[in-house]
C-alpha cells in the first residue's frame, strides 16, 4: 500500500517537474508560435540568478522566487529586441537562431562562472510517509507548480492584461487599430515566458546541481512535452506533461530509468503520429 | 542529353578536381595529426551533404542526421570487431542507417507529419538511441564480439583494410583519400539525382507539395526515397569518422544534431558545396576557438549561427555568388 502511494508521489513530483519546466516554453510557443530553444539556457540563467543572489547574502526564497524570473525576464526583453523581432513569421530560422543563442550563452556562463558543478542544498528537510521519507521541499514543487498553472491560467483568462495579449496574438492589425502596439505586447509576453522559465530553473537547482550546460539536459523534455501539448497553453502543458511523466515514471519503476526516459520519448512519437497536432490540436481545441 | 544534365557536369568536374588536388598536395604536406583531423573534417562535410541533400532539396527539416552518423559508425565498429574484416563492415555502415531511415521516414511521411513536428519526432528518436546506446555499459551490451560501452563508446575500433585481405590495414594516408573520395562519390550522386526526373520532382515537392500531389506524384515515396539516401550518406560519414575517432555515444548528441545544422545554414541552403564549405570552415573555426585562451568555443559559434540566421538568411555560398553575379552585370 505504502509503496503504491510512493509510486503515486512520484507519478504526481514527475508530471509536475515537467509542467514546471514546460511553462515557460508553452507560453512563447502557445501565443507567439516562436519556439525558444534556448529555454534550457533561460532556466540555466535563472539558476545561476538564484546562485548569486543567495551568495550575496539574499534570502533564498526571494532570491529564488523573486530575482531569479526578473532578471530572467530582463534577459528575455533584450533577447526579443535584439533577435526574436526580426524573425516573426519565420518558425524554423527563430528555432535556428534561438539554438545559436542557447550555444552562445551556454559559452558565455562557462567563462564567467567556469564549468563546475555548484548549488544549493534542498530546503524543508523531508517528511515520513509511512515507512519512506520524501523530500519535503519536492512536494512543495509539486504544489507550487499547482498555484503557478492556476495563476498564469488567471492572468490570461480574467484580466485585461491576458485579453490584450490574447487578442493581439489572433490578429495584431486588428489590435493595432484599438490602439494597442502589438510590439510591446510581444515583448512582454516573451518576458513573461522568460521569467517563467527563470523562476524553474531556480526552483529545480537545488535538485539538479548547476552547471552552464544544464540546459541541454532539459530543453528537449521540455520541447517535447510542449509540441505533444499543442498550441493550448495550460491544457496542452498539462496533459502532455501529465502522460509523459506518468510513463516515464512507471517506466523508470517497472525497468531502470534510463528505459523510463526512452518510454517517455517514445510515447510522445507514438502520440505525435496519431495526433500531429498536438493533444489540443484535436481535444480541447481553443482551451488556454 | 539534357539541359539540366549538361549543368550537372561542369561542377562535378571542377568538383573532382579539387578531390584529386587534395588527395595528392595534403597527405604528402601534412604531419600525421593534422591528416587524421583533415579525415575528420572530410567524414564531417558528408554529414554536412547529406543533410543538405535532405534539407535543402528535399525540404525535410531532419533535426536527427546524427542519428544516421552514430548508426553507421556504431554498425561499422561492431561489424568490423566481430567479422575482423572491415570489407562487409563498410556496406553494412551504409545499409543499416539507411534501413533505418526506410523504417523512420515512413512512419513520418506516410503519416504525413511535416514542419516542426518532424523536426521534433527526428530529434527525438536521436535522443532516444543517445540515452540507449550511453546505458549499455557491462557485460551484458555485447553484439557478438563487440561490447557497446556506454559512455566510454568503442575506443578499439579496427581501421579499415584492403577489400579482403584483413592483414593489410589501411595507412592514415590512405583512408584520407578514401574519404575524399567518398565525398567526392556523395556528391556526384547527389548531382546526378538532382539532375534526373526523381530529383526534379523532389524539389517540386519541396516547393509546393499540394501542387506536386496534384500533378499525380506520390510525395510520400518522394521524400522517403530522398530521406533514405540522405541516411545512407550519413551512415558512410559515421564509418570515416569511426575509422579515425572512435565511436561514442556522443555521435548521437544533441550537440552533433545541432551542429550539422549549424553547417547548413550558414553554407547555405538549397546548395550542395555551400553546407559542405560552411562545415569546413566551422569546424576550422572551432578548432581554432578551442585554442584561445578564455574565449569558449560554444560562444563563437553560438554567435555564428545568430548572425548567419539575421544577416545571411540564405548563406554564405547563395550570398557570395549572388553578389559576383551582380559584379558581372
Amino acid at each position: 500500500m505504502d509503496l503504491a502511494f510512493i509510486v503515486l508521489i512520484q507519478i504526481v513530483t514527475s508530471v509536475a517537474m515537467l509542467a514546471l519546466i514546460s511553462l515557460g516554453l508553452a507560453v512563447i510557443f502557445g501565443m507567439m508560435r516562436v519556439i525558444n530553444l534556448a529555454h534550457g539556457e533561460f532556466l540555466m540563467l535563472g539558476a545561476y540568478a538564484a546562485i548569486l543572489a543567495t551568495g550575496h547574502g539574499v534570502n533564498l526564497w526571494i532570491s529564488m522566487l523573486l530575482v531569479a524570473p526578473v532578471s530572467v525576464a530582463i534577459v528575455g526583453v533584450i533577447v526579443e529586441r535584439l533577435i526574436i523581432r526580426r524573425l516573426y513569421g519565420r518558425m524554423i530560422d527563430t528555432m535556428l537562431a534561438t539554438w545559436g543563442l542557447s550555444l552562445a550563452l551556454i559559452g558565455l556562463v562557462t567563462m564567467v562562472f567556469g564549468n563546475t558543478n555548484t548549488g544549493f542544498s534542498a530546503p524543508l528537510g523531508s517528511i515520513a510517509i509511512g515507512d519512506f521519507r520524501m523530500s519535503a521541499y519536492e512536494l512543495f514543487l509539486v504544489v507550487f507548480t499547482a498555484l503557478l498553472m492556476a495563476a498564469v491560467f488567471a492572468v490570461f483568462r480574467f484580466t485585461r492584461l491576458g485579453l490584450i495579449a490574447r487578442g493581439t496574438m489572433q490578429n495584431p492589425d486588428m489590435a493595432a487599430a484599438l490602439g494597442i502596439a502589438p510590439s510591446t505586447v510581444y515583448a512582454i509576453t516573451f518576458a513573461v515566458g522568460a521569467a517563467l522559465s527563470g523562476l524553474a530553473g531556480a526552483l529545480i537547482a537545488p535538485l539538479a546541481g548547476v552547471v552552464p550546460t544544464m540546459g541541454t539536459a532539459y530543453i528537449a523534455k521540455a520541447f517535447i512535452t510542449v509540441i505533444t501539448g499543442g498550441a493550448a497553453i495550460l491544457a496542452g502543458t498539462l496533459s502532455a506533461s501529465g502522460l509523459l511523466g506518468t510513463v516515464n515514471t512507471l517506466g523508470s519503476f517497472l525497468t531502470t530509468p534510463v528505459l523510463g526516459e526512452v518510454g517517455l520519448l517514445a510515447a510522445a512519437i507514438v502520440l505525435l503520429r496519431l495526433l500531429p497536432r498536438g493533444i489540443t490540436g484535436r481535444f480541447l481545441k481553443g482551451s488556454l | 542529353m539534357n539541359a539540366a544534365l549538361k549543368s550537372t557536369w561542369g561542377p562535378i568536374a571542377l568538383a573532382a578536381i579539387a578531390a584529386l588536388v587534395a588527395c595528392w598536395y595534403l597527405p604528402a604536406s601534412m604531419e600525421l595529426f593534422a591528416l587524421i583531423n583533415a579525415t575528420v573534417f572530410v567524414s564531417m562535410a558528408i554529414l554536412a551533404l547529406s543533410l543538405a541533400l535532405v534539407w535543402g532539396y528535399g525540404g525535410i527539416l531532419c533535426f536527427g542526421q546524427a542519428a544516421f552518423f552514430g548508426l553507421g559508425g556504431y554498425t561499422y565498429a561492431v561489424a568490423a570487431i566481430n567479422l575482423g574484416d572491415t570489407t562487409g563492415a563498410v556496406p553494412l555502415a551504409i545499409l543499416v542507417p539507411a534501413g533505418f531511415a526506410a523504417l523512420l521516414g515512413y512512419f513520418l511521411f506516410y503519416g504525413r507529419i511535416s514542419d516542426v513536428y518532424l523536426g521534433v519526432i527526428t530529434l527525438t528518436v536521436t535522443l532516444i538511441l543517445f540515452k540507449f546506446i550511453n546505458s549499455t555499459a557491462g557485460d551484458m551490451w555485447t553484439i557478438g564480439q563487440a561490447p557497446l560501452g556506454g559512455f566510454n563508446g568503442i575506443p578499439m575500433t579496427p581501421p579499415l583494410n584492403f577489400p579482403g585481405d584483413m592483414s593489410a590495414m589501411l595507412m592514415p594516408d590512405q583512408i584520407f583519400v578514401l574519404a575524399v573520395l567518398g565525398l567526392l562519390l556523395c556528391y556526384v550522386i547527389a548531382k546526378l539525382i538532382l539532375a534526373s526526373h526523381f530529383g526534379r520532382v523532389v524539389v517540386a515537392v519541396k516547393e509546393n507539395e499540394l501542387r506536386a500531389e496534384l500533378l499525380g506524384y506520390d510525395v510520400r515515396l518522394y521524400k522517403l526515397v530522398i530521406f533514405i539516401i540522405g541516411g545512407a550518406m550519413a551512415g558512410l560519414a559515421g564509418m570515416f569518422f569511426a575509422n579515425c575517432v572512435f565511436v561514442s555515444p556522443t555521435m548521437f548528441s544533441l550537440g552533433y544534431s545541432g551542429q550539422i545544422i549549424i553547417w547548413v545554414i550558414v553554407g547555405g541552403l538549397g546548395t550542395l558545396v555551400g553546407p559542405v564549405i560552411g562545415c569546413i570552415l566551422l569546424q576550422m573555426l572551432t578548432n581554432w576557438a578551442g585554442t584561445l585562451e578564455g574565449i569558449d568555443p560554444n560562444l563563437v559559434l553560438g554567435a555564428i549561427l545568430v548572425a548567419a540566421v539575421l544577416l545571411l538568411p540564405k548563406g554564405l555560398l547563395p550570398t557570395i555568388t549572388g553578389l559576383l553575379r551582380r559584379g558581372d552585370r
